[in-house]
C-alpha cells in the first residue's frame, strides 16, 4: 500500500480546528505538516478532515438476516457515511452471546469497509434469564454488552449484570465494561406500534407511552448508583428521559446517552401516512421531545449520535403497520441529517459522531482521533456545504427503508480512510 | 372522498358536510330500490368489486355483498383464511395479485389500522374501508348518520352519547367525527380505562357518568363491549360495567320519547344494553342494518359509477341526481 498525501484541508478533532497536510503510510498518520507529498495525492481544499465516525448501534443482520443486509453491504454504507467503526448489535441468528459467534462476526468481516466491532448480549439469547459468559466475551474483545431491542426487563438481572461487569476491567486493559440499554418497560409498551399520544389515539393504533422509556432510564440510573456500574442509554427519545440523564450526570454517575438522527428530526405525525418506513422502536415521539433531544445533544447530556441502522426487506416492510418490523436505515445519512438539522458546529458534530462514541465503545485507541502522527489513519473528509437528495434506491444497503426519501440535506462524505486505506473516494466506495 | 382527487372511502375524516349530505341523499334513492319487487338496478353492470376481508365479518360483508348485487356489480371473493396470505404473502403482493385480475373496487377489512390506506397506495382501484382495527369504519358511520337523520331530521344541535369501549372502537372514531361534522353535540361516555390516551382535536365532550346526560340525549349510541376486556382487567367485571355504563331499563326510562337507541351490532344483551331495552320501539338497531345496504349502494355507486360515465337516472331509480 502506497502513501497518501492529503493537502490543503482543514483538520477538526478534539484539539480544535487547524489547517495542515497529512501523510498517511502503512495504515497510520505518518506526518502532520505542510506541503507533504505521497504516492496518492488528495486535494482537500474546501474539505474538513475529521476522525472517522463511530456508530454505537447498527444492525448488519449477518448472520441470520442476509436478505436485508450483510456485513459487507452494511459496512460499505457505513464507509460511505464516513464511519470507520461500527458496533454491531447482538440480535443476530445465532445471538452474539459466546466467543464463538464473536469469532464468526470477525470472519464475516474480512472484506468489510470499516471496523466491525461486535457487542454481545447481556443475557443468553437475550431472553433475560441467565447471564451470558461475560468474561469469555470480554476476553474475545467485546467491550459493550446489550440485550438490544428487548432491554433487560428484570431489575435484579440488570443489577447482577452491572455488578458482574464491574469486575472485568482487568480483562479489558482497564476499560470499564459498559452495559447499553434499550429503555422500554414491556409492561407498558408491549403491543404498541407507535408513540402513545394524540396521533395514536386518532389513528386507532396501540401506543408505546413515553413513560415506558422514562421508567427504565430512572431504574437504571438507580442501579448505576447502587452498583457504581457503567450504563449507556441507547437511542433516547423522550424529553423527561433526557432530564433524568442530565440529573444523573450532575450527580456524577457513570452514565452516557445517545440519540438517533431520525429522533432528532421526525415526529409521530409521520405515522398518519401509515407508511411502515416510519415504524421504528423506540417510536418517533412528539415535536417537544424532538426539541429536547436536540437540546440534550447540544448541551452534552447526550454524548453521541448513533444510527440504530436497521435494514428490512421490502416484503417485510410491505405489511400492515401493526405487523411490520420496526427499523430504519441510518449509516449513509447520519452525518448529513445531523449537519442539516442540528444547530451545531462541525467541532460539536465530531464529538457526537466520533470522539465520544469511540470512548464509550472502548475503541478510542484507534478511533475518534486525535489526528496526529502515529495514530491509526481512520479519517473522514467532508464537504459541509454540498447539497444532495436522499434516495433509498441509491444506497449501498440491501434494503431501502430510509425515512428520509426525497429529503434535501447538506453535507456529504467525500472520502473515507480506514486504517490508511481509501475505502471511499469522491463519494464512491472503492470495493 | 373527493378530496385530493382520491376515489376512496378510507375515513370519515375525509368527508366534509357536503360530501356526507350527498351520500345520504343518494342513500334515500337507493332505499327506494330496496323496496321494489325486484330490488336491482344495472348501475354497476360490468364493474368488478373484490372483497378482501382479513378479519371475520358476517354483517358488514353480507351488507356489502347485498349492495353490490343490487347494483348488478360482479364480485370476487379473496378468501384470506385459505389463501396465500396464510403462507406469508405481503399485503402488497396480495393486492397486486388481485388487481392484476382486473378490478374496479376493493372492499377491505383488516384488524390492523391503516391497512386500507396502504392498499390504496398500492392500487388504482377504488378502495373502501370496511373497518380497520381501532381506526375507522366509515360506512358504519354513514349508515348511522342516515338512520339518525331519517328519524330526527337535521342533526344540528342534537346530542348523541357514544357509550362504551371508545379506545378500541373504529365505530366510535368514525361516529365522533361524522356526527360532529353534521353539527351534533357528541359526548363520549366510558370508564377512563376505555378512553383513548389523548382526545386532542376530537370534537367531543367526555363524562364518566351516563346518568348525568341521559335525560337530555337525542341518541344513546351503545358500543359492543368486547368480552375479553374483563380478562385484560380494564373493567373489573362485566356486571359492574353493565351497572355503571350499560343502558339498563331504569336508565332507558330517562330517555325522551323521541330519543333513539342505537347499536352497531352484534349486541351483548345484558352487558352494554339490557335485553328488554334492545326491543323497545325507539331502538332502531334493525333499521341500522337495513340502512347499511342502502348506504353501501350509495358509496359503491359514487366511487365506481359516478363521474366515469354519464349517469342514466332510470338506471338507479327516480329522483336521483348525481354531480
Amino acid at each position: 500500500m502506497g502513501s497518501i498525501a492529503i493537502t490543503n484541508g482543514t483538520l477538526v478533532d478534539g484539539g480544535g480546528t487547524r489547517r495542515a497536510d497529512l501523510l498517511i503510510q502503512n495504515g497510520i498518520i505518518a506526518e502532520v505538516g505542510e506541503r507533504l507529498d505521497g504516492d496518492t495525492a488528495i486535494d482537500a481544499d474546501g474539505l474538513v478532515i475529521t476522525p472517522g465516525f463511530v456508530d454505537l448501534q447498527v444492525h448488519f443482520r449477518e448472520p441470520g438476516g442476509e436478505e436485508a443486509e450483510t456485513i459487507q453491504t452494511g459496512s460499505r454504507g457505513a464507509a460511505l457515511g464516513g464511519f470507520t467503526a461500527v458496533i454491531v448489535m447482538p440480535n443476530t441468528t445465532p445471538t452474539i452471546d459466546s466467543a464463538a459467534v464473536v469469532h464468526q462476526i470477525h470472519d464475516l468481516s474480512i472484506d468489510a469497509l470499516c471496523e466491525v466491532v461486535p457487542s454481545a448480549a447481556i443475557t443468553v439469547d437475550r431472553d433475560g434469564e441467565a447471564l451470558s459468559p461475560m468474561a469469555e466475551l470480554v476476553r474475545s474483545g467485546v467491550r459493550v454488552f446489550t440485550d438490544d431491542g428487548v432491554g433487560v426487563q428484570n431489575a435484579r438481572m440488570m443489577r447482577t449484570a452491572l455488578e458482574y461487569a464491574s469486575g472485568l476491567s482487568h480483562l479489558a486493559d482497564g476499560y470499564e465494561i459498559v452495559l447499553a440499554q434499550h429503555c422500554e418497560v414491556d409492561a407498558l409498551a408491549a403491543g404498541g406500534a407507535m408513540h402513545e399520544g394524540d396521533w395514536s389515539s386518532r389513528l386507532g393504533m396501540p401506543g408505546q407511552p413515553a413513560e415506558a422509556e422514562e421508567l427504565m432510564i430512572a431504574r437504571d440510573v438507580a442501579l448505576a448508583r447502587l452498583t457504581d456500574g457503567r450504563v449507556h442509554f441507547q437511542h433516547v427519545t423522550t424529553a423527561r428521559g433526557v432530564d433524568l440523564i442530565r440529573a444523573a450526570k450532575a450527580e456524577g454517575l457513570k452514565v452516557t446517552g445517545e440519540a438517533t438522527p431520525h429522533h432528532l428530526c421526525l415526529d409521530h405525525s409521520a405515522v398518519a401516512s401509515f407508511d411502515t418506513v416510519f415504524k421504528v422502536n423506540p417510536p418517533l415521539r412528539t415535536p417537544a421531545d424532538v426539541a429536547a433531544i436536540k437540546a440534550g445533544l447540544l448541551d452534552g447530556t447526550l454524548d453521541a449520535i448513533a444510527t440504530d441502522h436497521a435494514p428490512h426487506t421490502r416484503q417485510d416492510k410491505e405489511r400492515p403497520f401493526l405487523d411490520a418490523p420496526p427499523g430504519m436505515l441510518g449509516v449513509e445519512t447520519a452525518f448529513a441529517i445531523a449537519n442539516t438539522e442540528l444547530d451545531a458546529g462541525i467541532e460539536k458534530l465530531v464529538e457526537l459522531l466520533s470522539i465520544n462514541p469511540a470512548r464509550i465503545a472502548g475503541i478510542d485507541d484507534r478511533h475518534g482521533g486525535p489526528i496526529e502522527a502515529g495514530r491509526p489513519a481512520n479519517l473522514a473528509l467532508l464537504d459541509l456545504d454540498e447539497r444532495w437528495t436522499i434516495t433509498g434506491a441509491a444506497m449501498a444497503s440491501r434494503s431501502s427503508n430510509t425515512p428520509f426519501e426525497g429529503r434535501s440535506v447538506r453535507g456529504k462524505i467525500r472520502h473515507t480512510i480506514w486504517n490508511g486505506d481509501l475505502v471511499v473516494t469522491n463519494g464512491e466506495a472503492t470495493r | 372522498m373527493r378530496r385530493n382527487g382520491a376515489r376512496h372511502l378510507l375515513s370519515m375524516a375525509d368527508l366534509d358536510r357536503d360530501d356526507i349530505e350527498q351520500i345520504l341523499n343518494l342513500t334515500g334513492s337507493f332505499a327506494e330500490v330496496g323496496e321494489r319487487s325486484i330490488p336491482k338496478v344495472p348501475a354497476l353492470r360490468g364493474k368488478t368489486i373484490a372483497w378482501l376481508f382479513y378479519e371475520d365479518s358476517t354483517r358488514t360483508r353480507l351488507s356489502f355483498e347485498t349492495a353490490a348485487r343490487r347494483l348488478s356489480a360482479d364480485t370476487m371473493n379473496f378468501s384470506v383464511s385459505s389463501s396465500s396470505v396464510n403462507k406469508g404473502e405481503s399485503l402488497r403482493d396480495t393486492i397486486e395479485t388481485i388487481a392484476a385480475m382486473g378490478i374496479d373496487g376493493v372492499v377491505v377489512r383488516h384488524r390492523a389500522a391503516g391497512a386500507p390506506q396502504q392498499v390504496a397506495d398500492w392500487t388504482d382501484a377504488a378502495v373502501i374501508n370496511a373497518g380497520d382495527g381501532w381506526h375507522q369504519h366509515p360506512t358504519q358511520g354513514l349508515l348511522d348518520l342516515y338512520t339518525a337523520t331519517s328519524h330526527l331530521g337535521d342533526l344540528d344541535g342534537k346530542h348523541i352519547a357514544i357509550v362504551g369501549d371508545i379506545k378500541h372502537s373504529r365505530v366510535a372514531r368514525s361516529n365522533a367525527i361524522g356526527f360532529a361534522t353534521m353539527g351534533a353535540r357528541v359526548t363520549l361516555v366510558c370508564p377512563p380505562t376505555l378512553l383513548p390516551p389523548s382526545l386532542d382535536g376530537w370534537p367531543v365532550e367526555v363524562t364518566h357518568d351516563l346518568d348525568a346526560v341521559i335525560d337530555e340525549l337525542d341518541i344513546c349510541y351503545l358500543l359492543r363491549m368486547q368480552l375479553e376486556r374483563q380478562k385484560q382487567a380494564v373493567v373489573p367485571t362485566l356486571r359492574e360495567y353493565h351497572h355503571e355504563y350499560g343502558l339498563t331499563s331504569a336508565r332507558a326510562d330517562h330517555l325522551g320519547a323521541e330519543a333513539l337507541i342505537m347499536h352497531p351490532g352484534p349486541m351483548n344483551r345484558g352487558v352494554e344494553i339490557a335485553g328488554e331495552v334492545a326491543d323497545r320501539p325507539n331502538a332502531v338497531i334493525a333499521e341500522q342494518v337495513a340502512n347499511g345496504v342502502s348506504v353501501r349502494m350509495a358509496v359503491l355507486f359514487l366511487l365506481l359509477g359516478a363521474g366515469l360515465e354519464p349517469v342514466d337516472e332510470s338506471a338507479v331509480g327516480g329522483g336521483l341526481a348525481v354531480a
